[in-house]
């Protein structure tokens, strides 16, 4: 569904993506896993089209978006999650939720959404940011599942949150695997990861130095212990 | 005849329907101004210029083409918002990786040109426009008589802000609007044609300061000048309310100019300065403004 070949990206002058390849089949969930710093926001937002530079190649289904704008690879069924959740102070929930653009039938409908996320609904008229982080988090999720975007970024999830949150994140992640999305995730927390992935790339320095399909990732435990240096 | 703390009843009325008039214009204007630095970081210096122009375009169309007052009201800024469209794609848009001074220099450059151009047309003297049919003759209040432009020109203003504050508060526009205020980048990530909507803001900013000029001819003449004798206490009343805040600039506008009409009354010789001290009482002990978010 994604494939990304040879793909570079600088932030002014720095040269941060050193030709990164990967792949993301659909209906699959496929994490990026890596340590701080390795380039996996960079990665994320140069798919969105956010990062100052990039240059490569980008396929969505087989059409090319390395040159569009953020909002036309947005339009072409991309729905991004950032890491800093990006949940909008001067918007209530309901707003938040409702502010990315339907780009194509068959996105979630609220009634479905506030089913998974039963919070949101009880929050509807709260400020975005006075939630808590679990259900900022929650919502940056939400708001993206219901614009018909087949493919959702998600950029750290757990980051921050209680075992009991990225619990219910890990469910919510399954769920809408099972409704068709396909998900490229990132984490640090690859016990996490294992729970929900379907094969994992590892990235150091800019690069993409390994595929583990999660089967094999028992089997690989060292390695991947070396790579993430835990 | 009644004396309020020393003063006539009368003066003290009349002064604060001035000040009322002064304050619907300070709103408008200060309101256009917020939400275009709100969107597009730019202090727009070329607010004045697009208020008299509105004026002179009310003036036009009435002396070239017969259309009177009620549709210039609507003409009017519709033309100058078209303007302000064509001024942010071919010249302000290429400012936005720069520093913001880049950006009140340039609007500050168009105020002057278009100006001057005005002044080279039509002279400095100004023009007289009529006060439409409908609206001439005084309205009795019962306690004084207003002369019912003046009423308008205020419920007007009013009207018009409530309709901006609504839009922007209450609509799916206004709140794509208010993301975009806050990351524009992610908001564009979200499918938002971001670089249309801050050229349609600017225009619409544009539409609004000439809304203010068509209701400010029939009361001032139409004259190159009549933007930038506003535009000063404008800017103090925009740092004052809070840069960027909506309801801060319509509550500020209006509450300025009925304190400066008070200042006519009491202390006439610091009319002219009482925006500016409050300014710099409000920048000492608030310098977000009274409406700003630190
Ligand atoms: N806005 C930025 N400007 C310059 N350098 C950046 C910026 N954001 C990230 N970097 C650098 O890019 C590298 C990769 O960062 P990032 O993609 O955020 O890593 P990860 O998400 O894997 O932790 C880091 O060395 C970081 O310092
Ligand atoms: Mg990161």
């Amino acid at each position: 569904m994604l494939d990304v070949c040879d793909l570079h990206a600088w932030y002014g002058e720095s040269h941060i993506l050193h030709g990164v390849n990967f792949a993301v089949p659909e209906g699959e969930v496929v994490t990026l896993l890596g340590r701080n710093g390795a380039g996996k926001t960079t990665t994320m937002k140069s798919i969105m089209g956010l990062v100052g530079r990039r240059a490569g190649s980008i396929r969505y289904n087989g059409r090319e978006t390395i040159a569009l704008r953020p909002d036309l690879i947005a339009r072409v069924g991309i729905g991004f999650c950032p890491e800093e959740r990006g949940i909008f102070a001067s918007l209530n929930v309901t707003e938040n939720l409702m502010l990315p653009k339907v780009v194509a039938p068959g996105g979630l409908d609220l009634a479905t959404i506030y089913a998974l996320f039963p919070n949101l609904k009880e929050r509807a008229g709260s400020q975005g940011t006075k939630l808590s982080g679990g259900e900022q988090q929650m919502l940056a999720i939400a708001r993206i599942l219901r614009t018909g975007a087949r493919l959702l970024l998600l950029d750290e999830p757990t980051e921050g949150l209680a075992p009991v949150i990225v619990q219910q994140i890990g469910r919510t992640i399954r769920e809408i695997k099972a409704r068709g999305f396909t998900v490229l995730l990132v984490e640090q927390n690859f016990r996490f990861a294992q729970t929900v992935a379907d094969r994992h790339y590892v990235m150091e320095h800019g690069h993409v130095v390994d595929m583990i399909p999660n089967a094999d990732l028992a089997a690989n435990m060292g390695k991947l212990h070396d790579y993430l240096g835990v | 005849m009644i004396m309020i703390f020393g003063k006539p009843l009368l003066l003290l009325y009349g002064q604060l329907t001035l000040g009322l008039i002064n304050g619907a214009f300070y709103a408008l204007l200060s309101l256009g101004l917020a939400v275009i630095f709100g969107l597009l970081n730019i202090i727009n210096f070329a607010h004045g210029a697009l208020f008299m122009l509105g004026a002179y375009v009310a003036w036009a169309l009435l002396e070239y083409l017969d259309i009177g007052y009620w549709p210039a009201l609507v003409l009017a800024p519709l033309i100058v918002g078209v303007f302000g469209v064509v001024l942010e794609k071919t010249l302000i848009q290429r400012l936005y990786k720069l520093d913001h001074l880049y950006g009140l220099l340039l609007t500050f450059g168009c105020a002057l040109i278009i100006e001057g151009l005005a002044r080279n047309e039509f002279g400095s003297s100004g023009m007289p426009y009529a006060i439409p049919e409908a609206l001439r003759g005084p309205l009795d209040l019962g306690f004084m008589m207003l002369p019912a432009y003046r009423a308008w020109v205020v419920v007007a203003a009013a009207g018009m802000c409530l309709l901006t504050w609504l839009v922007i508060e209450k609509t799916r526009l206004g709140s794509t609007l208010r993301a975009a205020t806050e990351n524009a980048k992610l908001v564009q990530a979200f499918g938002v044609n971001v670089p249309r909507l801050i050229t349609l803001t600017y225009g619409a900013g544009a539409a609004l300061a000439a809304f203010a000029g068509v209701l400010a001819a029939p009361i001032y003449s139409v004259n190159p000048g009549m933007g930038s004798n506003f535009i000063i206490s404008v800017f103090a009343v925009v740092v004052i309310g809070g840069m960027g805040s909506i309801l801060g600039s319509i509550i500020t506008g209006f509450g300025l100019g009925i304190l400066e009409g008070l200042t006519k009354v009491y202390y006439p010789e610091a009319s002219a300065t009482v925006i500016f001290v409050v300014m710099v009482i409000v920048l000492l002990a608030r310098p977000a403004g009274l409406f700003g978010k630190a």
